[in-house]
């Protein structure tokens, strides 16, 4: 078997290690659920009659495809909480001592994590319905548009694995992956429209990959009401730009993340 | 089957191996025996590829644990001194996936672990998640863990420290029989009774490294046989009754804190001292509440090697200067 096949099945393997928990402790899957819909309510009916985007569409409509990217974001915290409890409990000694790939317990962690975040995009989608958001482009621009916030969703968690070794506890992980994220996703067009920053601020919000994510599911969902908001190449061009986060995100924390599992697991 | 050599490893200022040697051969059983801190569950890391040793070398069925760390994991088995299990998952799902990361293949890894929950005695606790099982039957899921690939070679990590004395036995049983079916096996204890009980071998450690190896019998041997046990009635009667044990004792009679329990190793014919004993008390009109003469346990051998823990359990008098380390047996 070639290193890369074994990586992904024994990866897989671990993955539904981490499903199995689901089952056993519901709990973690309710609390998942229940803070997509309460996003999407919170910020449909508290700030829905404040703010006023651009173009035709309303607010709710225009604001659902925020909250799905802050919300994919935010879910990376699990991968990270979810690696944090694993270093501290002895099955990591088992994994160790097996001859397994050395980077399944990541494959294995960020993957089980594509389900809880398929899971909560679900949610998040029944939610928006009910509140007035629609799709109004074809099914598979739709499609493609979860599949992005997937996707980025997916290259985020490797970033929180890897913050996840390096401070292994799970209330410390949370509270740091709250200061990173934070700041990311509401210095963002998420819920306010670009044209409301100014300066430098504007800038930062148009380069920063969760407007342009935000951007390009407003754009594949049909939220934009036709406005393209600014010129910046980012704003553009939001999927290209997106997918070359998702890519630099990767090739920069998968192998540092394999690496800090390997430092970690070895003292 | 199992070799190491010259294995050393510090951490920061503690030096936890010192240059440790050991050897396993093919179907034997090896306990290290020694104290918390002894160095004994780094030297296990070492063997198992879990740490790196800062020098020295090991292989395991004839492959270099540090030059093929994966190729040495296919060979040996673990269980380590905290069971590692996922509590979320049954024991079967425990063992199924743990056979699936030995890439047996899913049907392979599902029969095998059936296999194993009965053998193990956890057939009826197999489908239930492994949170609810006594520290007894993880230890024996770890274990079972360890087995699923049927690895030549068993490196067991304290496997019942902390363990009921029914638990312990249970889990002697089980490592008997694994002796017995041809495993060839590393165990770690802090308990002498269990190193007696399971190990053709045994290496004392300490500082991490080896003072003593030898059989059970051998390093008993080193203590000078049989013990005269004393418990005094006065303690006004010390001086005469250490007197009187010097005279028959090889090394030192120890005597305890409070002064009212004697006790020395004799050689030879015991019960022949121990009137000789008996006798030189009646002359002096030493009153006792208890005399007996006692086989030596592995406790006599590992304070009498170790020297330090019986420095604090008892004052040395005697004839012979206190031998601090002894090469046994070798």
């Amino acid at each position: 078997m070639s290193t890369a096949v074994q990586a992904l099945t024994d990866g897989w393997v671990v993955a539904q290690r981490n499903l199995i928990k689901i089952k056993r402790v519901p709990e973690v899957l309710v609390f998942v659920l229940i803070s997509p819909i309460m996003f999407v309510l919170l910020f449909a009916f508290v700030f829905g009659g404040a703010i006023d985007p651009p173009g035709s569409v309303n607010y709710k409509e225009w604001l659902i495809a925020g909250i799905f990217a802050q919300t994919v974001v935010f879910g990376a915290t699990f991968t990270g909480a979810g690696l944090a409890e694993d270093m501290q409990k002895g099955i990591i000694d088992r994994f160790r001592s097996l001859p397994m790939s050395g980077s399944a317990v990541l494959v294995g962690r960020t993957t089980s994590d594509v389900v809880y975040n398929i899971l909560s995009l679900i949610i998040m989608a029944l939610t928006g319905l009910l509140v007035g958001w629609r799709i109004r482009e074809g099914i598979v621009d739709a499609i493609l548009g979860f599949a992005l916030l997937l996707l980025f969703a997916y290259a985020v968690s490797w970033v929180m694995a890897f913050v996840g070794m390096l401070v292994p506890s799970v209330e410390v992980i949370n509270n740091a992956s709250f200061i990173v994220i934070m700041p990311l996703t509401f210095v963002s067009n998420a819920f306010v429209p670009t044209e409301s920053f100014d300066g430098v601020l504007r800038t930062i919000v148009e380069w920063n990959p969760v407007s342009t994510l935000t951007q390009s599911s407003r754009e594949l969902f049909g939220n934009t009401g036709g406005f393209s908001p600014t010129d910046a190449w980012s704003m553009q061009n939001p999927v290209l730009y997106t997918l070359i986060w998702v890519a630099i995100i990767l090739v920069v924390f998968a192998p540092l993340a394999v690496r800090q599992y390997r430092l970690t697991t070895s003292k | 089957m199992i070799r190491a050599s010259g294995l050393t490893k510090s951490y920061k200022a503690v030096q936890a191996l010192a240059g440790l040697d050991l050897a396993v051969p093919e179907g034997k059983v090896l306990a290290l025996l020694g104290p918390n801190g002894a160095g004994k569950t780094t030297a296990v890391r070492c063997l198992t590829t879990l740490l790196k040793p800062d020098s020295g070398s090991a292989t395991v069925a004839g492959i270099d644990v540090l030059a093929d760390p994966a190729g040495a994991r296919a060979k040996i088995g673990l269980s380590g001194q905290y069971a590692a299990v996922d509590e979320h998952l049954t024991g079967y799902e425990n063992l199924v996936m743990v056979g699936r990361l030995y890439h047996l293949g899913k049907a392979r890894a599902q029969a095998r672990a059936r296999e194993l929950l009965e053998r193990f005695d956890l057939t009826e606790a197999g489908d239930r998640p492994s949170k609810t099982y006594s520290g007894g039957m993880r230890r024996r899921l770890d274990l079972a863990g360890a087995l699923v690939a049927e690895p030549p070679v068993l490196i067991l990590d304290e496997p019942t420290t902390g363990l009921d004395v029914r638990s312990r036995q249970q889990m002697w049983d089980v490592i008997r029989e694994l002796v017995a079916s041809g495993a060839t096996l590393l165990l770690t204890t802090q308990y002498l009774e269990e190193a007696d009980r399971l190990a053709d071998d045994i290496v004392v450690i300490d500082h991490g490294r080896a003072i003593a190896h030898g059989t059970a019998d051998e390093l008993k041997a080193t203590t000078g046989g049989e013990r005269i046990e004393v418990v005094l009635a006065d303690v006004e009667d010390r001086e005469a009754a250490v007197r009187t044990l010097a005279e028959v004792a090889v090394g030192d009679v120890r005597v305890s804190d409070n002064g009212r329990e004697l006790s020395a190793a004799v050689s030879g014919r015991g019960a022949g001292h121990l009137l000789h004993v008996l006798q030189g008390f009646e002359r002096d009109s030493v009153t006792v509440l208890d005399v007996g003469l006692r086989r030596p346990t592995l406790d006599d051998v590992f304070l009498s090697i170790t020297g330090h823990a019986a420095e604090e359990a008892a004052t040395t008098t005697g004839t012979d200067a206190p031998a601090d380390t002894q090469e046994v047996a070798r």
